[in-house]
């Protein structure tokens, strides 16, 4: 694995199953009466937060605290932030606070990748712009292998408002890795310019894509990212490309159906198919603590990978721990 | 800085081998094994096979005629693996206990890798599979199963687990080989067989389930070096080495064979001593 997790791409197969395979012994951990392991004792990690979250920062900071590392939240809104202070100027603040890992999230595309240029910790991001959100999809091939059984050879639709989504940008390139066939539908107008060079299909139409698909992932409607008319109306908009429970009729009996939240029911998707029990949403928020939990182990639990560091004064610990390691291989 | 460190010396030798060790233990094992290819199958150059098929078999059944007696016919007892290799064990003891009982044994496995105190050593490793069995452990009899016993290090690391899991009524260890130089307070109940080691050498304990044959095999721990960090093994064998000859100036005190006491008088002290 990397020092950092900013997009899927940063993940090889090889990564992304062991992440899948973490995930699934400490899913198991759920169900025991003590749902807390030692292994990140003493170490800190940050909730970077510049854009509201609900599930995401919940689901960060309950990963943490179960594998006992100590969590500061941090959300721009009442804090320095709010007088002007800058990403930059915050970051070296929390580096002398001794942050071991930075989870951020921020509106800006490409925030994270600079952040980890100025930090010595992991930096794991939690969705930045409408650039990437690496550990939802991960959540989402975990939600899929553990419905499917498989990813390998897997036919997934992703509908919806693609332009705006970091979890499509994310759930292509992490689930072309594993082995998934994607296709996006969406009307031409929410397809970003250059999708033709994305490792995907393209359709406009979503009725024709259901019967062959085994997954199909609805995107969210961003109206706060949306600075134009991208369709003339939200009830066409619904028409085409809803899931109704008439469209759910039309997948194969074994299909699921995603969604990555929050949800607007009669838009993107009727509440009787939310509700229904194909739907995982419910299953995806859940898997979702597995998911970052395991992240958090294989980016933390082990040696200091060191050699990054940008100097300072513990680069001769990171130096000692590196060392420590090549002893110990 | 390494003679400061003689774990972290230990697990050199032993990581790279794919050698059970209190480094290595558990699932590290796996990973360890996947690292180094041939060194599992291939057996280290002048080494000795220690036990083989039949008395590995033998020492199962009479680790299983202990159990039975040391806790009335293991009406409560429920037996968890180590990962890697601790895990068929404890399979192998729950069928010699059903057949001498005819009652089935619960057998699981605990993985301990969260719990383990050596975890910023080495980048973060694989977990190994945890199932414990569907009764809970709760008021039962917990018996550890592991393949060597060693510093003691993966055992302290099972008890924590354990205690995460469930109150078990008591907790007792049974390993296929007790090879010394215990670094922790704890001992076996239950020994298959005591092994006079040097800390240089390296026990390879081989099994049908996970390398296709049975055997445990003692050999140096030089001899599948194909590690980059070749300069670095060297200066580290020369250290143990030395370690390893005023080790043998005050030999391990081992009892071979002390069948149902597993107390062995080398537990640990005396090697400590020695460095």
């Amino acid at each position: 694995m990397n020092r950092h997790l900013i997009s899927a791409a940063d993940l090889s197969r090889d990564d992304a199953l062991l992440v899948l395979d973490t995930a699934e012994e400490l899913a198991q951990m759920a169900e025991r009466p003590i749902r807390k392991l030692p292994t990140l004792r003493g170490r800190t990690v940050v909730n970077l937060f510049y854009e509201d979250s609900t599930r995401t920062r919940i689901s960060f900071e309950a990963a943490a605290k179960r594998l006992s590392a100590d969590v500061i939240n941090f959300s721009a809104k009442g804090s320095s932030v709010a007088k002007g202070e800058s990403l930059k100027d915050t970051a070296l603040t929390l580096e002398a606070m001794g942050a071991d890992a930075v989870v951020i999230r921020h509106p800006a595309s490409g925030a994270p990748h600079r952040l980890a240029g100025w930090v010595r910790g992991s930096v794991v991001n939690a969705g930045d712009g409408t650039h990437e959100h690496p550990t939802q999809a991960l959540l989402d091939a975990f939600t899929m292998r553990r419905r499917l059984g498989r990813l390998d050879g897997l036919r997934v639709a992703i509908v919806g408002d693609v332009l705006h989504s970091r979890v499509a940008r994310s759930n292509v390139l992490l689930l072309r890795t594993l082995g998934a066939d994607v296709t996006l539908v969406a009307p031409p107008t929410l397809l970003p310019v250059a999708v033709s060079a994305w490792p995907c299909e393209v359709s406009y139409e979503l009725s024709a894509v259901l019967p062959k698909t085994d997954v199909v992932m609805m995107l969210r409607v961003q109206a706060e990212r949306m600075n134009a008319a991208y369709f003339p109306t939200v009830r066409e908009y619904s028409r085409r490309y809803g899931l109704d429970a008439a469209r759910m009729a039309m997948l194969p009996d074994h299909a699921i159906v995603m969604h990555p939240g929050p949800m607007n029911r009669g838009v993107e998707i009727a509440a009787e198919v939310a509700d229904s029990a194909r739907s995982t949403i419910v299953e995806q928020v859940a898997n979702g603590v597995s998911v970052r939990m395991a992240v958090l182990y294989l980016l933390l639990g082990g040696a200091d990978p060191g050699g990054a560091d940008p100097g300072g004064a513990d680069a001769g610990a990171g130096r000692r721990s590196s060392e420590a390691a090549e002893v110990a291989r | 800085m390494h003679a400061l460190y003689p774990g972290g010396a230990d697990a050199a030798g032993a990581a790279s081998t794919g050698v059970s060790s209190p480094e290595v233990g558990g699932t590290a094992a796996g990973s360890a094994r996947a690292g180094s290819g041939q060194a599992r199958t291939v057996p280290l150059d002048g080494s000795k096979t220690v036990l083989g098929p039949d008395e590995i078999s033998r020492a199962l059944t009479r680790i299983a005629h202990e159990i039975l007696e040391r806790t009335n016919g293991a009406a409560d007892v429920v037996l968890l693996g180590i990962p890697t290799r601790g895990v068929p064990l404890a399979r192998r003891l729950a069928s010699k206990l059903s057949q001498a009982e005819g009652r089935p044994a619960p057998a699981g496995s605990l993985d301990v890798t969260m719990y383990r105190d050596d975890l910023r050593l080495r980048p973060a490793r694989r977990l190994g599979h945890t199932a414990v069995p569907p009764a809970g452990i709760d008021g039962k009899i917990v018996v550890l199963v592991d393949d060597v016993l060693y510093s003691g290090r993966t055992v302290r690391a099972a008890l924590d687990a354990l205690g995460d899991i469930g109150r078990p009524r008591a907790v007792q260890l049974a390993v296929l080989v007790d090879r010394g130089h215990r670094e922790l307070p704890i001992r076996a109940d239950y020994v298959g067989k005591n092994l006079p080691t040097s800390q240089r050498e390296v026990v390879q304990v081989l099994l049908t389930e996970t390398d296709g044959q049975d055997g445990v095999v003692l050999g140096m721990g030089r001899a599948s070096q194909a590690d980059a960090a070749q300069s670095d093994r060297e200066q580290l064998d020369k250290e143990q080495s030395s370690r390893a000859q005023s080790n043998a100036a005050q030999p391990d005190p081992v009892r071979a064979d002390a069948p149902g006491r597993g107390d062995t008088p080398g537990d640990g002290i005396p090697t400590q001593a020695a460095r």
